[in-house]
């Protein structure tokens, strides 16, 4: 059969799959949305290219599938870059596909051409420039395969117009041979039996997860692992929901805003059992004070990520899932003995960290931003898919709002990109149409992408946006404020819109609150409205994060103020 | 921590922009390239790349680490034993005076090197060697006046089973 570039690409996308795309038309990409019109795929038109990334990697971390986006030539192949730089530090598989400047017009200049393969190299985990039709549908094939396979990533495809037009025979290819690239999922045996052997012996032991095991889908592992060994946890901020944190054995998470317990723990155990994480200077602070007095275990399905930054004594290259299903069973095969005895004084060093330096505030006549975030976790009971802006909004969003489930925190984590809240909530609620959406944004950072609005209101999203509203850019205000003396350069949002009046212009439903009593009716109202509603909560101006470890500064060494 | 030279080889895809996400990947991560030298294989559609570079134990096993998971990277080794060759090649331009042609020429029976191209006030030798075995000559040519260089950067293969 012959099929046009353009046919040929939805003939791929079907095969993967494929029933949504966030994108944003444009010239080069014309022949691709004619196609794309006639086929059942729903198509989320955005209102910047870089939302379109956003959306798509919310909807990928919500739904676990690979998100895609279309974008045309030039400033809309550029605009996707900040969304890609985000699905890259965190690995979410996302297909970007970017229209070209027709073949011939390649290296001319021509009116929105970009080099976006050049631009992108970087921070995609592999992207291509179709350079002849034939070679088309293979590579889309090869985008979703090396998207969603091994560590994920993004993936970024450039199309010239006419290989959009031209013809040619069709047949889908089947299945992707690369023989550069085999991902490792099998752990080593004799390693893992070296970890069985560790937790034996240990006793101080404790498990750091990361984003690893929500991409690798092994919550259920993790949670099955810690009970049955009884160690307690902390995670990264990526990794938040892997196991509950409502658990006993939760002890918060670690790094520049984790709770005393789980940094103190850190420092002082003497078995740290490191799953899917990537040990980021956030995490680690002080690398060469981080969990100095144990054995490392890391457990990863990316080599490069072991001992990049932190030496380890037993390393592990492996899928998080197969791992864990496999130190599941080596532990079912050993004797662990009276574990609440074992575990008794280890336990009950970290209650007591637990009972000296909680995480704490103090609601007094002004709303404070975490009583906020507690009353979402409690009016949702937790089962609300959360998005982040970042920054402060963020932070309390992780500390406040215990995730049970994973797929439920979406957040910027490597990238820390302001803006990424809102595109993500619509992405997620595009994923998980029946699941209550919430993204707890700051006024700084709503401002970066709240266009998106439109998007919402348009797709009868009926996302939620909680506006923790203090008048800064709170984060780096609490930095001027620590390490600058009070220098407040340039992080006053003098001038907001009312965010009311800005959700009714697009449509959409906005309520406010200024004092504490107001929270929860404002946060009842707003949640029961099937419409896209800002909550705009005028919070305390200079509340800070704490704990808060300086940058640099061991983890143990926290401002608890 | 002491600084090691390595010496890798790989074979990649023969592809646009390979080479760029090779040295891409050496800017990007802020390691050092000290050569680079990549042509095609006996097979079209593959390069080698072989790639000298200098850094700490721990940042040697990365740079293979990172440069193993490039997708169009289908094998790396790290060549720098002795179970491999390793060959440069220079094209040297050196003054030649007439009261300095004979010692010129005595230099380069010695070293082996062929002069590819004479002149009034000039010989362009050619030379091939390890690195050392090139750095010697140059030290013993500079009296003379080095007018121009090119040298090719380390090659290498690693030896078959005997």
């Amino acid at each position: 059969m012959k099929l046009t570039g353009s046919q040929i690409m939805m003939e791929v996308l079907k095969s993967e799959g494929v029933d949504t795309i966030f994108g944003f038309p444009g010239g080069a990409v014309l022949d691709i949305y004619d196609a794309l019109d006639k086929t059942d795929i729903r198509h989320i038109l955005v209102r910047h290219e870089q939302g379109a990334v956003h959306a798509a990697d919310g909807y990928a971390r919500a739904s676990g599938k690979v998100g895609v986006c279309l974008v045309t030539s030039g400033p809309g192949a550029t605009n996707t870059v900040t969304g890609i730089a985000s699905s890259y530090m965190d690995s979410i598989p996302v297909v970007v596909i970017t229209g070209q400047v027709p073949s011939h017009l390649i290296g001319n200049d021509a009116f929105q051409e970009v080099d976006i393969v050049g631009i992108t190299r970087p921070c995609t985990k592999h992207n291509y420039l179709v350079s002849r039709i034939e070679d088309l549908a293979v590579i889309l094939k090869e985008a979703f395969h090396l998207a969603r396979t091994g560590r994920p990533g993004p993936v970024l495809v450039d199309i010239p117009k006419d290989l959009t037009s031209a013809s040619i025979e069709f047949e889908c290819p089947k299945d992707v041979r690369l023989k550069s690239y085999n991902p490792n999922y099998k752990p080593n045996m004799r390693q893992l039996k070296k970890v069985v052997q560790l937790i034996q012996e240990a006793k101080r032991p404790m498990i750091f997860s990361g984003g690893g095991v929500i991409l690798a889908n092994a919550s259920k592992e993790l949670t099955e692992f810690t009970h049955k060994t009884r160690m307690p946890l902390t995670s990264s901020l990526m990794g938040l929901g892997a196991f509950p944190g409502t658990d006993p054995l939760w002890l918060g998470m670690i790094g520049m805003h984790g709770t005393y317990r789980a940094n103190m723990s850190t420092s002082e155990c003497d078995l740290l059992i490191s799953i899917g994480v990537r040990f980021d200077d956030r995490v680690t602070g002080k690398t060469d004070a981080f969990a100095a007095q144990a054995n490392i275990v890391h457990i990863d399905i990316d080599p490069t990520s072991i001992r990049k930054n932190i030496p380890v004594s037993v390393p592990i290259v492996g899928d998080c899932k197969i791992s864990l299903e496999q130190l599941n069973r080596l532990i079912d095969e050993i004797d662990l003995g009276d574990l609440s005895k074992r575990r008794g004084e280890w336990l009950d060093l970290i209650e007591q960290w637990k009972n000296t330096n909680p995480l704490a505030y103090t609601q007094d006549e002004i709303i404070k931003p975490q009583y906020v975030v507690e009353k979402l976790y409690e009016l949702t009971g937790g089962e609300a898919i959360i998005t982040t802006e970042v920054g402060q909004n963020q932070m309390w969003a992780a500390q406040y709002y215990h995730f049970n489930k994973p797929n439920h925190f979406i957040t910027s984590g490597g990238l820390g990109c302001m803006g990424f809240g809102l595109p993500a909530a619509i992405g997620a609620q595009v994923a998980c149409p029946d699941k209550m959406v919430v993204d707890i944004a700051g006024d700084g950072s709503i401002q970066m992408n709240s266009q998106e609005m439109a998007t919402a209101v348009q797709f009868n999203l009926p996302v939620k946006i909680v506006i923790l509203n203090n008048g800064y850019l709170g984060m780096v205000r609490q930095w001027q404020e620590l390490f600058y003396e009070k220098r407040y350069a340039c992080t006053s949002m003098e001038h907001c819109p009312d965010f009311v009046k800005l959700a009714e212009a697009y449509g959409a439903i906005g309520l406010r609150a200024v004092t504490p009593e107001e929270v929860s009716p404002v946060l009842k109202e707003g949640l029961s409205i099937p419409k896209p509603v800002i909550m705009d909560f005028t919070v305390a101006k200079e509340e800070g994060v704490y704990p808060m470890v300086p940058a640099g500064a061991p983890i143990t060494e926290m401002l608890l103020v | 921590m002491e600084m090691e030279k390595h010496i890798f080889t790989m074979l990649v895809d023969n592809q646009p922009g390979v080479l760029s996400r090779v040295a891409g990947l050496f800017s990007g991560k802020g390691f050092n390239i000290e050569s680079l030298v990549t042509a095609e294989t006996d097979t079209p559609l593959i390069s080698r790349i072989t790639i000298v570079t200098k850094a700490n134990k721990p940042v040697i096993e990365q740079i293979e680490k990172q440069l193993n998971k490039l997708v169009n990277v289908i094998k790396i080794r790290d060549v720098t034993g002795p179970e491999a060759v390793k060959r440069e090649m220079a094209l040297i331009c050196v003054k030649a005076r007439p009261e300095h042609r004979g010692e010129i020429l005595r230099i380069v029976d010695i070293f082996r090197c062929k002069i590819i191209d004479i002149g009034l006030e000039h010989y362009i030798m050619e030379v091939t060697g390890d690195s050392d075995k090139i750095n010697a000559l140059l030290k013993l040519l500079r009296p003379m006046g080095i007018k121009k260089i090119a040298r090719t950067g380390t090659m290498a293969l690693i030896r078959e089973p005997n």
